[in-house]
């Protein structure tokens, strides 16, 4: 119970805020807008999920965003030039990876801060596509918006892919040697060196896997709309990083669960439209979900405060 | 004239550990009073109290005559005690003079600064204490040493009547030695009174004028410099009986395991390292901090790779590259601090038993969950581990829990070799004497055991033969059943006595 406090207290706000909605604004359980809200936070989950493992490894990466608009670009290109899709998905994937293992070295191998790293990624990658792009949308086959199927089967399928990675990491951050060492990195990276781990390789690992993350979210969000926009993922690192915080991921390593950041990304999905049905003005949106994040971090230090003294 | 510092009967406990237990002490205008004893004596624990960082838990200070509660390290300094560490704490991207004027100038935020009198400032006070130091240098730019000077200019800027100097010889060369001493008489003659704190007896006898013996966080005694000679203050620092709590060895020490011949590592400065470590045995390395032990270990860990000489292992030579070929050859290192490098305190016990045996355990990856659980209870029986289940956070642990879980991350990695680095330092009297049983055990297990350790008499309790380091070298062996004396004699670098 102490255990899972925060996971449960940010559900409790969501079941708080849901019931609300059904009180004050039925029409927001309406299935078609539900499904297409859904849908759209379905690459921020995926997204999140990297950006908790990264966090809870004691690093950040802010060049998501960057990265998911180019490997956005990149899947276009290769679907506009007519390679089939599961070739378009691994290729993607692996250049996400690439780009991830290229700030993973500069991180784990030369020791830099993250932060600064992947600020400059961010920015190289964001204006090397501007200039590339000019700003271009790229469109896609027919055959690609939906995967092909009906907007509402395709919703339904990016829906339970992005879940099903949300289980299988959280499943796996618990139950795999692997997830275990990221958690003894981000803890104390110098007891896990002295316990034989190699840190500096699992820091390199998990931004590998970050960048194939922001890849696939990327693909997942390309699917929703017949071009691809070439500024897409503008502020998706700061979304993510929201919701791994709100979610309970310790920015200072080593805590936090994948379940969390799932809860807390609905939590901040539902946020716009329950202004939207409440008759707030949009004004607000923004400023409410900052104060979100706030409470989230004063909560924090709170109990730590309480658990060193 | 009253004495400038009085401690009376100050007592000082860290959770279970009674670091100084009734201790008095007397300072007097222009006198320089060396502070002496072992590592672990209580000398820090005084210095702290001194400078108001620790608050005192019984007993009471006076300053200057006046009594003093709730002394703080601000209030300390207003007082005029100045405190000069063997690390100097100085603002290595700032100059000499904007270092000296930090400590020195009280402004408001606002205030404008007077370039041309910071200048001048800092190198009058440098000039006094005859250190050719350009006052605009970056304090980064500087040596130790003149670090060090740096912040004895402070000192005597504040108009300090209390200098504490803590081990300051350490890193100084001769020329800068007699330097530091012209400084310190010059401190002295000005009535200031120096509280000097230091290893090497021939400088207490070159410098102070009274000195006291710390044991086991009591004043054993203080004495004019003049009325005690070099043995008779050694007598006092080791003063204690072996008691009977260490466990004997019962049969004879097996085939030899390891052997070094030569090594040394240029990096922590350890040099021309001999030494054997036989199978059944427990060999103990004695010596003061800093003298490299601790290196010696990170050495056979391959923390830092020896660059210097052989190590063979069951007759063949090998290089210990990094800590994952130390494990693959069955060379375990227990750390010294073990809340920052052993112990991760965030999670599960299991989890740290099983830290340095994944692959083993979990092949292919996958946790076993019960299979780690069995393991830990296995431990939490073997080692008495006193803890709620193997899921309990290893922050929950009390000191010699926690230690317990460290040695048992190692014994599960099935070592030949035990490398343990004061492997009782902060645990109580209780959780030692197991802690004892179990390594006497694991030896007769067959296990060599390297044992570093600052508490003399448990090094030479624990030890079936004990090499003493000095300077990043072994200086001295002895077999089982050596004499404190001369142990701590070799670790000083006195030459023996003909007896």
């Amino acid at each position: 119970m102490q255990k899972y406090g925060r996971e449960l207290s940010v559900a409790m706000v969501l079941v708080a805020l849901l019931l609300v909605l059904a009180v004050v604004a039925p029409a927001f359980y309406e299935p078609q807008p539900l499904l297409s809200r859904l849908a759209r936070e379905a690459p921020t989950l995926v997204v999140a999920c990297g950006v908790a493992l990264v966090m809870v490894t004691r690093q950040i990466d802010i060049s998501i965003g960057s990265v998911f608009a180019l490997c956005g670009v990149c899947a276009g290109s290769l679907a506009a030039a007519g390679w089939p899709l599961v070739a378009v998905f691994g290729v993607t994937v692996l250049i996400g990876a690439t780009l991830g293992a290229v700030n993973g070295a500069l991180v784990a191998g030369l020791r830099l801060p993250s932060i600064v790293v992947t600020l400059a990624t961010m920015v190289i990658l964001r204006e090397g596509l501007r200039w590339k792009q000019q700003g271009a949308f790229i469109n896609l086959p027919d055959a690609w918006q939906w995967f092909g199927l009906s907007q509402r089967s395709g919703q339904i399928t990016l829906i339970v892919c992005s879940v099903a990675l949300l289980a299988v990491l959280a499943w796996a951050s618990r139950n795999l040697a692997g997830g275990r060492f990221l958690y003894a990195v981000g803890s104390n990276a110098e007891a896990a060196r002295l316990a034989g781990l190699r840190p500096q390789w699992v820091t390199l690992a998990v931004f590998v896997f970050m960048g194939a993350l922001a890849a696939w979210a990327a693909l997942l969000n390309i699917v929703q709309s017949p071009q691809v926009d070439p500024k897409s993922g503008t502020g998706l690192e700061l979304k993510a990083i929201a919701a791994a915080v709100v979610g309970g991921v310790a920015v200072s390593g080593g805590r936090g669960n994948l379940w969390g950041v799932f809860v807390a990304v609905l939590l901040l999905a539902c946020i716009n439209p329950a202004l939207t049905y409440l008759h707030v003005e949009a004004y607000w949106e923004k400023a409410i979900q900052g104060a979100v994040i706030l409470l989230a971090v004063i909560f924090d230090g709170l109990r730590n405060r309480r658990q060193t003294t | 004239m009253a004495p400038l510092l009085q401690l009376s009967n100050v007592t000082k406990s860290f959770g279970a550990v009674r670091a100084l237990r009734g201790v008095s002490f007397t300072l007097e205008p222009g006198e320089v009073h060396a502070l002496l004893g072992e590592n672990g004596a209580g000398k820090s624990t005084l210095i702290k109290v001194i400078t108001g960082a620790h608050p005192l838990d019984d007993g009471e200070i006076q300053i200057g005559g006046q009594l003093i509660t709730h002394l703080t390290p601000a209030r300390a300094r207003a007082l005029g005690i100045a405190c000069i560490y063997q690390q100097p704490a100085l603002f290595p991207d700032l100059s000499v003079a904007e270092n000296v004027a930090l400590r020195l100038e009280k402004t408001s935020p606002v205030h404008g600064v007077r370039w041309a009198e910071r200048q001048a400032r800092a190198k009058e006070l440098l000039h006094r204490i005859g250190a050719e130091i350009d006052p605009a240098a970056e304090v980064r730019t500087l040596s130790m040493p003149e670090q060090q000077l740096v912040e004895i200019a402070c000192a005597l800027g504040t108009g300090a009547r209390v200098v504490i100097m803590d081990e300051p010889t350490a890193s100084l060369t001769q020329k800068e030695q007699h330097l530091l001493f012209a400084v310190v008489r010059d401190l002295r003659s000005h009535g200031v009174g120096v509280i000097y704190i230091s290893h090497r007896l021939e400088e207490i006898f070159a410098l102070a004028d009274r000195v006291t013996v710390l044991r086991d966080g009591q004043s054993v005694g203080t004495n004019p410099v003049d009325a005690i000679n070099e043995a008779a203050l050694i007598k006092m620092m080791v003063g204690r009986e072996v008691s009977a709590i260490y466990p004997l060895a019962e049969s004879a020490p097996g085939e030899r395991v390891l052997s070094l011949t030569g090594v040394g590592c240029s990096t922590s400065g350890v040099h021309r390292i001999d030494l054997e470590l036989r199978a059944g045995e427990i060999l103990g390395l004695a010596g003061l901090v800093g003298a490299g032990r601790t290196e010696l270990a990170q050495i056979l860990f391959g923390l830092t790779p020896a660059d210097a000489g052989e190590i063979r292992l069951g007759g063949q030579t090998i290089h210990i590259a990094d800590p994952q070929s130390a494990v693959a050859q069955g060379i375990a290192y227990v750390p010294e601090d073990r809340r920052r490098h052993g112990v991760i305190l965030e999670m599960p016990i299991a989890a740290n038993v099983t830290m340095a045996i994944h692959s083993r355990l979990f092949p292919g990856t996958w946790l076993r969950d019960a299979a780690e659980r069995a393991l830990t209870l296995d431990f939490i029986r073997d080692l008495g581990v006193k803890a709620a289940g193997p899921q309990a956070p290893g922050g929950s642990l009390s000191g010699g829990n926690q230690q317990k879980i460290a040695l048992a991350r190692w014994l599960a990695t099935k070592p030949r070799i035990l490398i343990l680095d004061e492997p009782t330092q902060g645990v109580d009297v209780g959780a030692k004497s197991e802690i004892y049983k179990t390594i006497r055990q694991l030896a007769a297990d067959g296990l060599a055991v390297l044992m570093i350790s600052s508490d003399l008499p448990e090094v030479l309790g624990m030890s079936d033969r004990l090499a003493v380091m000095r300077g990043g070298t072994i200086v001295a062996e002895f077999p089982r059943g050596a004499d404190a004396h001369d142990v701590m004699a070799a670790a000083l670098g006195q030459k023996k006595e003909a007896a």
